[in-house]
């Protein structure tokens, strides 16, 4: 399935956020967000799944989503939202029990994406008993249980240390490369960006606008930390936000 | 350095001494501000404060009119315990408690959830709700034996009425506390509203519920006895009542050590539900 934003603008009050977006998410690709502190990122993920709605424009699905989707847009959060009171497996089927599966099939689907996230030892424990790493891959795995065609995940990594980020950046991967998903990956942190992206998509400072789309054409499998290319589109990339953030912030000071 | 309990402990001798170069051990100052459980210490201060009373009386440092002896006091337990009054008193007074108290808790978190979930609810209920707390429930007993009787029925209803208003009050904050971010991720993942009350609202409320219900339990033990003391055979309240007239402190005294333990005991049995129920908390 295949998202487009379609002139998309708001405005909080008298703060414009977003001006005039037009976006396509492809199918089985991962499209990165980055932009400078306060441009509106997760007000446009919150468009694109549906949690608020936008002022102008318009947000549309195009195409048949997968066979068994449960949840055609589905969230990852930047703080996990895992229900402290229950266990790893039941934070899973909490997404299942509202689908009327019968119940051997949701504990195949637990099974089945506990094994994918690598998280089968861990089925019966509390998230106070997790790591925040071990946290975000049973959000990642409570995501894949319902099957999404779109995952929307904001800054779904800032919350960890940076190893926990790279091994979850290759779990991503791995996922990826086995099943290819659809994904919109908004980040703060360019390495994540060039990783993870097929698509990079910068945004200007507030009111966030389109300032440039990069693609990268390396198969995500290929891509290795100290890569020279990668390296090169991070520092162009950089180069393009650092006016944006310089910007942002010499605003802020004026105000 | 020939002192060897100097060559043991550099840090120790170093603070001695101020020897500022030395290396010293960095103080602990985390401790604290986490209740843990500790066991004993609670029966401890009732013997400590027991005990004084006892040695107190005995040695006429405390006169027989201020304080009964707690001795005696337990003789009249006693009494009452083999005469099979504890009995006939507890009975009535406990289905006085758990009756009213069960009409007034469930109506209570009823509302408070409702409170809570829908805002025309609010609007309507926090102002009724602000505007009958601070009523002196007892104050309105002669109403309520106008319209339920001088039985049972006002008992019930001046306990229940007390129980309702803390507990709407402590259930609809709890509900409000209910992290937001868990709500929206019921949402994101198309739960229906059923699913994201009962599975995310109630079981996140239920900390502040429990909390709340120490103090509403503990407001109907004392709305019991000011029922039982405006008209009742039987009961704690008729007994503590009898016993003051007559200027009896040790009956009187009993009576009120039947309802600190019923006190004790309620918050206690609270206790024991939140460590079943509540164990995820961090
Ligand atoms: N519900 C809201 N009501 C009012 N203003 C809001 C609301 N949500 C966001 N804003 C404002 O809109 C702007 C964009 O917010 P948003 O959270 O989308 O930025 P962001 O790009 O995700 O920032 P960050 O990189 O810091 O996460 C901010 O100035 C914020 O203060
Ligand atoms: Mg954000």
């Amino acid at each position: 399935m295949e998202l487009r934003l379609d002139g998309i603008s708001h405005r909080y009050g008298d703060v414009e956020v977003l001006s005039d977006i037009d976006l396509t998410i492809p199918e089985g690709r991962i499209v990165c967000i980055v932009g400078p502190s306060g441009c509106g990122k997760s007000t446009l993920l919150r468009f694109l799944g549906g949690l608020e709605v936008p002022e102008r424009g318009a947000v549309l699905q195009q195409g048949p989503r997968p066979a068994d989707c449960l949840n055609p847009l589905t969230y990852i959060f930047q703080d996990f939202a895992l229900l402290p009171w229950r266990s790893v497996a039941g934070n899973i089927r909490l997404v299942l029990e509202d689908s009327r599966l019968p119940g051997a099939e949701m504990g195949r689907i637990v099974d089945d994406v506990l094994a994918r996230t690598r998280l089968t030892d861990f089925r019966d424990a509390l998230p106070k008993q997790l790591s925040g790493g071990m946290k975000q891959r049973v959000a990642i795995a409570r995501a894949m249980a319902v099957n999404p065609a779109v995952m929307l995940m904001d800054e779904p990594l800032s919350a960890l240390d940076s190893q926990t980020r790279e091994l979850l950046m290759d779990d991503l991967v791995s996922l990826w490369t086995r099943a290819p998903f659809t994904a919109v990956y908004v980040t703060h942190n360019l390495a994540e960006a060039v990783r993870l992206g097929h698509r990079i998509v910068v945004l200007s400072r507030r009111p966030g606008a389109v300032r440039e789309i990069v693609e990268i054409d390396t198969p995500l499998a290929e891509r290795r930390m100290g890569d020279p290319a990668l390296d090169a589109q991070q520092a162009r990339l950089w180069q393009l936000m650092r006016d944006e953030a310089a910007a942002a912030d010499a605003e802020l000071a004026d105000v | 350095m020939s002192d060897p309990d100097t060559d043991r402990r550099p840090a120790e001798a170093a603070a001695a001494t101020g020897d500022a170069s030395a290396p010293r051990p960095v103080p602990y100052r985390g401790g604290g501000y986490r209740p843990v459980h500790i066991r004993g210490i609670g029966i401890v201060t009732f013997i400590v404060l027991i005990a004084l009373v006892e040695w107190g009386t005995r040695t006429g440092w405390i006169s027989n009119l201020t304080l009964p002896r707690p001795s005696d006091v337990l003789a009249t337990f006693g009494d009452l315990w083999t005469t099979g009054m504890l009995w006939t008193h507890m009975a009535p007074s406990l289905s006085r408690l758990v009756v009213g108290a069960a009409m007034g808790v469930s109506a209570g978190i009823a509302v408070g959830v409702a409170i809570g979930l829908f805002s025309v609810v609010r609007a309507g209920l926090v102002p009724l709700v602000a505007a009958l707390f601070p009523i002196p429930k007892i104050a309105l007993l002669p109403l309520f034996v106008i319209w339920f009787g001088i039985d049972e029925g006002s008992k019930y209803a001046l306990i229940a009425l007390g129980t309702f208003t803390p507990t709407v009050v402590s259930t609809y904050g709890a509900v409000d506390n209910v992290d937001r971010t868990l709500i929206r991720m019921g949402q994101s993942f198309g739960l229906s509203w059923v699913s994201i009350v009962r599975k995310i609202v109630l079981p996140g409320a239920l900390p502040g519920i429990l909390s709340g219900l120490r103090v509403s339990l503990a407001i109907g033990i004392i709305l019991l006895v000011a029922a039982e003391m405006l008209g009742a055979q039987y009961g704690i309240g008729a007994y503590i009542l009898e016993a003051g007239s007559l200027y009896d402190l040790e009956r009187l005294f009993a009576g009120v050590v039947i309802l600190s333990a019923l006190g004790v005991l309620t918050s206690s049995g609270i206790g024991w539900v939140e460590r079943r129920l509540l164990d995820w908390r961090v």
